[in-house]
């Protein structure tokens, strides 16, 4: 939280200010504009290689390096923790590039790049989340040609999507998807969520910040533009529905969190923590406190 | 049936080449709401090429194919729109290839094989799409219990016979098919011969049939065109074309089916 | 999530401490020099070059050095620094036809006009270890190759193509630029130029198995290696400043051209079909195999039916680069337990509905009900 530099100040001076050279930000802004304009629509765009591995966050990185200024705040995550190794690494990467002040307080950042988590405090209308995603295409693992999909999504083709929750439900009882759970954009496309889980579906519907998605390997930004309806696909009679924990969060005792299993040996005893690092710590400091520090048990 | 009904599908010179290939060749007719259509030829008689054309799966090269509507309009079915054709194809339009593995998704239960139509005209309720399906196997002779299996563990006739509920769950009004008994048993075959008759006399169904095998169109076809080198030598009432055929290469066909 | 990651931070630091100091290995032994690498290691260089889609022996040996000889990892770090840098200018097309050769054979015939030079091959060693070079010694030096006559090496394609008996490359010269793989994203269906820019970057592991499949039979194409070359080719820029192309360097090439059969139709008569491979430096396996897979991959424009892998254009262009494929199979080593926290509430949930006869009874309603 402590500020890195004052306004992009110091930064890596062999490299362009955020890495990419200002030719390419204006290709992805371009991108990124056309997404804004076509909610949910996957458009290509010329990814580059980055120095982080492909899988790793380059499409994020890449659409957060276009839209990154000096003034910015940035917060990394993963996972929703600020400290798991990939974020610290890819927030290096921006320090080293931008000089950019960073924080892992939600409400501190004007931007937010994250993998597989949307932050649990509702986020305003002058922030910025940037997903990263793998898999772009929410029809991938239903037909696996790009020529195929594309051609699917233009005629708004989508009963395949509808067989795939029907095969859940004959099968299991259950729409058995829980993450990448796709959904329905300003009612027109079908998109994949990034593997968020579907617990945090209804935060994406009517966000008041603009949340867009990089898929640096896959070549596509798609984008939700503010308070746009984001509904996902389900039956009449099977209506999407959020998962459930028995238990809450043992260090600030939260109840409608995300919650990450931790196991404590190998006996079966686990306890369960808030994913979102930042929430958590900021209930504690309100004061809050779950059952791990009572019985002192799982203190670490 | 042929009174002052208009025609449901009205084929006006309709010819298909491959480069210099020839497909198919001026070929005309109507089809009138009810009536089934057999077109029989070898292969490479241009048979196929033609269904393919008339099921919008191909464009011709001249010619056109019109399709009357449940509310009485008349559309071109190669100038219309790919969406509005794609709804028509999965609505009014049903298509059963001669392959059970064309038609079906093998990785997807018989349920949903039957439902996907359904879903994709936007059907959203579970339990009625699965009634629906549970209705549709038994119509066609497939135990419901069956239901959640997947179609690779279908003998091919019952493969066959999924198709077929596949295709008429929405209620389409014009059905093609394409040599629907060829590659199965002759026992097997003769039972899904009358559940297809079965079925278009109940549903009024019209339908164009492609078939080489003549029993087929004489149990199921009202009207036979006979095809050779992509042209249509010869057509009329299927008993009359069968009981006495003008055509010489009509005469050849009909003589050796007798004399196997 | 839980407090075992704080340190993360630290943790990448020493990691990467670790791992500089393995690279280097026993200290007692001289560290290996950049030049070593690009004058004994050139296999190595030439792969990473190619597949990097980076001319520069310097920086190619830099990174193998970098990469403790993971070439893989070596070609990674030059595409990223490729990424950095600016396009100043477009070259004009390499005329192969003019290549100063190191090596030339063809297997369709037994001479031709040039020869067959075999040059720096491994083809003709037998395969026993050289305990000789485990200790360090000088090698004599390779007798000089005769002056030719005039030195012209024909291509053997060329050859043909005067009896009209090897299809026309079309000239390609039609006004539009060429797509630019690395400036803009793959399109399917994908034209043969895209095409041949993604084998030339793609992974030479993959391309060999998908080439020798299509000689096992999966996509049979009957090749022949028409002509193999190896050598030197200028590159030159068109300046508009002083309006006539500049030679601004030379770079060695090698070219694989397969004849492939080909029936022929009612409107063509027959004739031979090619598959085309590219590479930089001398990486011929790779150009075969190459062009192995460029003529499967012609099966749509030469109307056969496609029904094997090496035929499939969307499965062998978007897994060939092995940049983005590393990194995404490597991917799976990043946490995931937001993912799989999620199955396993859902798994334990229908276990707990099973174990309720939750599940059972709803099934057997829903089939009653109808």
């Amino acid at each position: 939280m402590s500020p890195q530099s004052e306004s992009g100040s110091a930064f890596d001076s062999a490299y362009n200010f955020a890495f990419l050279d200002e030719q390419t930000k204006r290709m992805i802004r371009r991108a990124i504009l056309k997404a804004v304009a076509i909610p949910g629509y996957q458009v290509p765009f010329a990814s580059r290689e980055m120095p982080m591995p492909y899988g790793w966050g380059t499409g994020g990185i890449q659409v957060t390096a276009s839209i990154i200024g000096p003034d910015d705040v940035l917060k990394v995550i993963d996972q929703g923790s600020d400290d798991t190794t990939n974020a610290i690494s890819i927030r290096k990467f921006f320090v080293r590039t931008t000089g950019v002040e960073t924080t892992e307080s939600t409400a501190d950042a004007s931007l937010i790049q994250t993998r597989h988590r949307i932050p649990e405090k509702d986020l305003r209308a002058d922030q910025i989340l940037v997903f990263q995603v793998p898999i772009p295409e929410p029809l991938r693992f239903l037909e696996p040609r790009e020529t195929e999909t594309r051609r699917m999504h233009a005629l708004e083709d989508y009963g395949l999507m509808h067989v795939k929750l029907y095969e859940d439900i004959a099968h299991h009882g259950h729409i058995a998807t829980t993450y990448a759970y796709p959904v329905k954009v300003a009612g027109r496309y079908v998109m994949d969520p990034s593997p968020t889980p579907k617990f945090d579906n209804p935060k994406m519907d009517r966000m008041a910040a603009l949340q867009l998605f990089g898929a640096g390997r896959e070549k596509r930004i798609y984008a939700v533009p503010p308070h746009t309806e984001v509904k996902s696909l389900d039956f009449d009679d099977y209506p999407f529905e959020l998962p459930e924990w028995q238990d809450v969060c043992a260090f600030c005792g939260a109840e409608d969190t995300f919650l990450d299993e931790v196991i404590l040996d190998d006996r079966g005893k686990r306890m369960f923590v808030c994913s979102d690092t930042d929430h958590c710590s900021e209930r504690r400091a309100a004061g809050h406190a779950g059952p791990a520090l009572f019985d002192g048990e799982a203190a670490d | 049936m042929l009174g002052s009904e208009q025609p449901i599908l009205s084929v006006d010179n309709v010819s298909h080449d491959y480069g210099r290939q020839r497909g198919c060749a001026g070929v005309s007719f109507d089809l009138y709401p009810g009536e089934v259509m057999g077109v029989v030829g070898e292969s490479g008689s241009g048979k196929t090429t033609l269904l393919n054309v008339l099921a919008g799966h191909l464009t011709p090269s001249t010619g056109s194919v019109r399709y009357r509507g449940r509310s009485g309009g008349e559309v071109d079915i190669h100038r219309m729109g790919e969406p509005e054709r794609r709804l028509l194809m999965r609505t009014d339009w049903a298509f059963v290839h001669q392959n059970p593995r064309d038609g079906l998704r093998m990785n997807v239960s018989a349920g949903a094989n039957v439902g996907e139509r359904l879903m994709a005209i936007g059907r959203r309720h579970y339990g009625n799409i699965r009634g629906q399906a549970v209705e549709w196997l038994e119509r066609v002779e497939v135990e419901h219990g069956r239901i959640d299996d997947l179609p690779v563990t279908f003998s091919g006739g019952m493969q066959q016979r999924l198709q077929i509920a596949r295709n008429l769950v929405t209620g389409p009004r014009l059905v093609f098919m394409d040599e629907p008994t060829g590659g199965l048993d002759v026992s097997v075959q003769a039972r899904l011969l009358d559940l297809i008759r079965g079925l278009v006399t109940d549903l009024g169904l019209s339908a164009v049939i492609v078939t080489h095998d003549l029993a087929v169109v004489r149990l199921l076809a009202h009207r036979l065109m006979v095809m050779k080198d992509g042209y249509v030598v010869e057509n009329g009432l299927t008993d009359q074309v069968l009981d006495d055929p003008q055509h010489p290469y009509s005469q050849l066909l009909v003589s050796s089916i007798l004399q196997t | 999530m839980y407090v075992a990651v704080k340190g993360g931070e630290q943790a990448i630091e020493n990691a990467h401490a670790l791992l500089a100091e393995d690279r280097r290995g026993d200290q007692a032994v001289p560290e290996l020099g950049i030049d070593q690498i690009k004058q004994q290691m050139t296999l190595a260089v030439d792969r990473v070059m190619t597949e990097g889609s980076l001319y520069d022996r310097d920086l190619a040996a830099l990174a193998i050095k970098q990469a403790r000889g993971d070439l893989v990892e070596a070609i990674f770090l030059l595409r990223a620094y490729r990424t950095t840098l600016p396009r100043l200018a477009e070259t004009r097309p390499v005329d192969t036809g003019a290549m100063r050769i190191r090596r030339r054979i063809s297997a369709t015939y037994k001479d031709l006009p040039g020869g067959q030079v075999l040059g720096p091959t491994f083809d003709y060693t037998h395969r026993l270890l050289d305990f000789a070079l485990a200790a360090e010694g000088a090698v004599p030096d390779a007798p000089e190759a005769p002056q030719g006559d005039d030195g012209t090496m024909p291509r053997v394609s060329d050859l043909l193509a005067n009896e009209n008996l090897i299809e026309t490359e079309p000239a390609g010269d039609d006004g539009a630029p060429p797509p630019d793989l690395t400036r803009d994203p793959m399109d399917f269906p994908a034209e043969r130029a895209l095409r041949l820019q993604a084998l030339a970057r793609g992974d030479e592991g993959y391309l060999l198995a998908l080439g020798y499949s299509t000689q096992r039979g999966y996509g049979r194409t009957h090749p022949f290696a028409g002509e193999i070359r190896m050598g030197a080719v200028e590159v030159e820029v068109f300046v508009e400043e002083i309006g006539e192309a500049v030679v601004i360097g030379e770079i060695t090439l090698t070219e694989c051209e397969m004849i492939n059969q080909f029936a022929g139709s009612k409107t063509e008569p027959p004739q031979f079909t090619r598959g085309y491979g590219l590479t930089f430096g001398f990486c011929e396996r790779k150009a075969m195999a190459m062009a192995l897979v460029d003529r499967a991959l012609r099966c749509r424009e030469l109307g056969e039916e496609a029904t094997a892998p090496a035929q499939d254009e969307e499965f062998v262009l978007a897994h060939a680069d092995n940049v983005e494929a590393s990194g995404f199979v490597q991917h799976l080593k990043l946490p995931h337990y937001v993912d799989f926290q999620s199955e396993l509430e859902l798994v334990r949930k229908m276990r707990r509905e099973i174990a309720e006869g939750r599940w059972a009874e709803g099934e057997a309603a829903d089939v009653a009900a109808e």
